[in-house]
């Protein structure tokens, strides 16, 4: 583990890896032969074949983003696009090949799942390792599988959505990622199921100078409703490594979904993620996007409401330390009458990290009653460091209420001697000024992973103070 | 009876600047000080330079506590020493919950003085006699450190936190400005309970305060020092005639 790493920044109690030798690896570099083969490995309908080769093309000739963070430093040449940790998927613990099935048990998981959680995927490096859904929920329907698997057993509704929401050529990475795809999570709710506990996944990050691909699709048939949460942490190396994921929602009528993440890279991981959801009649779509560690993340959670009286709501959460750029918001796109969005950002720099709101919200002329709510807050700790905000309104009706309000704030040095003078440490009351500013965030969280931030956020602030 | 405080030729600079010229003061254990002064002289600048604030430096003197020098330890340390200072303008931190807070105070002092830490379970109780006492609402406990508390709020809130964390001396910086008189007599009644067990410097512009204690010693402080001393009758003193004569003789 790179020592130096963790002196300057805060500490990164994921950044340890496992030596394992992959079952298959492809080496570093992208070209069409290198996506054959992912396909061919996977076994993979020639539908699929064309369309990862498809989006290829696109994206080779499709520029870097002139805008957002600094994506100089990534080499495309020097990533490895594909690495199976393990011959076979497994659907019990005891299955999984001991040294995965330790790390999943440093983080967790294996322990929540018993206790709280309707389904568990766990993702190591390209492929799912594990994954299992409760037979209450088998039994009304639900489908819970890695991406692949998805693919395999449910070849038509995969076909059907695929691509649809985030299409091949929307940007450099959402093409990546069609091109080398491989896990995600693949989940269908059945008109009318109500998943009352979520469903979760777990993506680490294990190998060297690797990228990460997962795709994931959830289609939640008319008035269902789901909650699925995701995790994702990284060994701390030296050389940087890619994670480059798509996600697709559909919300059918009067639906809701919630997809929850917390992030927690490691800082050498350049988190560059498409997520998008279409939200039908009445549907209520929610982000909550909590962004920790990383080096570089780029990632806007966008709700296209196309019927009647749609809802988004984002609440998205950043936090840059030393050297990292967090660069995360949100986007409306009001199509239909009636609908509504509600974006709340908060974000925090310490020692030099920087954080910037993007967001977008978008009317089209025909979309009467539109309601949106935009609230940035943004935390620096101190003078070094940097929080920008980029909004951008394109409003074509004449029938709308927005509100847009942002802040920036200090953590005061009365504040901080406030809380000292009770008899709590520098990095104490540091903790407890960030966990009040993101309280509104967190108290959306599922209780363990409102827990999880607050842990993280000490963890940062021991960093932060000498 | 033993020195609980003892402060001795104290000077004290921000950016440059003296502000604390030479002070001297001694408490002791089981005893109620009051420092008085007209704005500016310092009082409030005293009370913070004894609870540590780090923009304030300590250019020579010393502040001991219970025989224990105070000057070179954080302010966090100093708490748990059994200093407690009531805050003339407490600052609000937003989504911080009342309860967390106080909870994580509590616990922070017990973890340093190697007591017992207290669960939520155990610690409501402690809490919920003391909202009674200083006749908060239920509700307090849900709300955010002292955001949007009203000023009575704010003082009344210092003071439950006194009875929370049951320090050995504390320092009360202008507790009664912006209390009403109701609000007034129910901090002291509360400081009635604790004063057996807890040592009190009272800092205070006004007298007011001092018809509801019995202070041991009364201090006049101006120009960054204390100028006189004596019983009672020196705040009855000042009650009549002001602070002019003191300024006067000691610029």
């Amino acid at each position: 583990m790179a020592k130096s790493d963790l002196k300057i920044g805060s500490r990164y109690e994921y950044g340890f890896h496992d030596k394992l030798r992959p079952v298959y690896a492809i080496p570093p570099g992208l070209s069409a032969r290198v996506v054959e083969e992912i396909s061919a490995v996977k076994n993979e309908p020639g539908w699929m074949r064309q369309l990862r080769l498809k989006a290829l093309e696109l994206f080779k000739t499709a520029a870097l983003p002139t805008w957002g963070a600094d994506l100089g430093g990534i080499n495309f040449d020097g990533i490895c696009y594909y690495l199976k940790p393990s011959a076979r998927r497994a659907e019990t613990w005891d299955d999984v090949p001991a040294r995965i099935k330790n790390t999943f048990t440093k983080l967790g998981i294996p322990q929540a799942e018993a206790k709280l959680l309707a389904g568990v995927g766990a993702q190591y490096d390209s492929e799912a390792v594990y994954h299992n859904l409760k037979a209450e929920w088998q039994h009304q329907g639900v489908i819970f599988l890695d991406m692949d698997e998805g693919l395999r057993r449910h070849p038509e509704i995969v076909k059907q959505y695929f691509g649809t929401v985030v299409p091949l050529k929307d940007n450099k990475f959402a093409s990546l990622n069609s091109a080398v795809w491989s896990g995600g999570s693949f989940v269908y709710v059945p008109q009318g199921v109500h998943v009352t506990i979520p469903l979760q996944a777990y993506f680490r990050l294990n190998a060297r100078n690797m990228g990460q691909f997962e795709r994931t699709l959830i289609v939640a048939e008319e008035g269902s409703f789901v909650h699925y949460v995701e995790g994702c942490t990284a060994p701390v190396y030296a050389v940087d490594s890619l994670h480059c994921a798509v996600v697709e929602i559909i919300a059918k009528p009067y639906a809701r979904v919630r997809y929850t993440t917390i992030q927690n890279w490691s800082n050498n991981v350049y988190n560059l993620v498409t997520k998008r959801a279409v939200a039908y009649e009445g549907s209520v779509v929610e982000w909550v996007d909590g962004n920790f560690g990383s080096k570089v993340t780029m990632k806007y959670p966008c709700v296209v409401m196309k019927e009647r009286g749609a809802r988004a709501d984002v609440l998205s959460l950043a936090f840059a330390g030393p050297g990292q750029h967090q660069d995360a918001g949100a986007k409306a796109i009001h199509l239909a009458s009636d609908t509504s969005s509600n974006i709340v950002s908060k974000s925090v720099s310490r020692g030099g990290g920087r954080t910037s709101y993007r967001g977008l919200i978008k009317v089209a002329p025909q979309a009467m009653n539109i309601r949106s709510k935009v609230r940035c807050d943004a935390l620096l700790l101190d003078g070094d460091s940097r929080s920008d905000t980029y909004p951008t309104m394109q409003i074509d009706s004449n029938d709308v209420s927005m509100e847009h309000e942002a802040t920036v704030s200090k953590v005061g040095e009365e504040q901080l001697f406030y809380l000292r003078s009770r008899g709590l440490t520098e990095a104490e009351a540091a903790a407890l000024i960030v966990a009040g500013f993101i309280e509104p965030v967190a108290k959306e969280l599922p209780m363990e992973f409102a827990l999880e931030l607050n842990r993280l956020i000490e963890l940062e602030m021991e960093g932060s103070v000498g | 009876m033993p020195r609980l405080l003892e402060i001795r030729n104290l000077h004290v600079a921000v950016e440059g600047k003296e502000i604390i010229k030479g002070l001297n003061l001694k408490i002791k254990t089981g005893e109620i000080h009051a420092v008085m002064g007209p704005n500016g002289s310092g009082k409030s600048t005293l009370a913070q330079v004894i609870m540590g604030h780090p923009a304030y430096t300590v250019t020579s003197g010393h502040i001991n506590l219970s025989g224990r020098r105070l000057t070179e330890i954080k302010p966090d340390a100093r708490a748990a020493r059994g200093l407690f200072l009531a805050w003339q303008y407490p600052p609000a931190v937003p989504g911080l919950q009342v309860e967390q807070f106080l909870r994580s105070a509590r616990n922070a002092q017990a973890k340093i003085r190697g007591e017992p830490i207290l669960s939520a379970k155990d610690f409501r109780p402690v809490l919920e006699k003391n909202i009674k006492i200083l006749r908060f609402r239920e509700d307090l406990l849900q709300r955010s450190l002292n955001d949007g508390f009203s000023g009575g709020e704010k003082k009344r809130f210092e003071i439950l936190q006194l009875m929370v964390l049951k320090p050995r001396l504390a320092i009360l910086d202008e507790t009664d400005s912006g209390l009403d008189l109701d609000a007034l007599k129910t901090v002291m009644e509360a400081l009635k309970k604790i004063a057996a067990t807890t040592s009190i410097m009272v800092i205070t512009h006004y007298p007011r305060l001092l018809r509801y204690f019995k202070p041991h010693q009364v201090h006049i402080m101006t120009g960054g020092k204390i100028v006189a001393s004596g019983d009672s009758k020196l705040a009855r003193r000042v009650e009549r005639s002001g602070y002019r004569n003191f300024v006067e003789a000691h610029g």
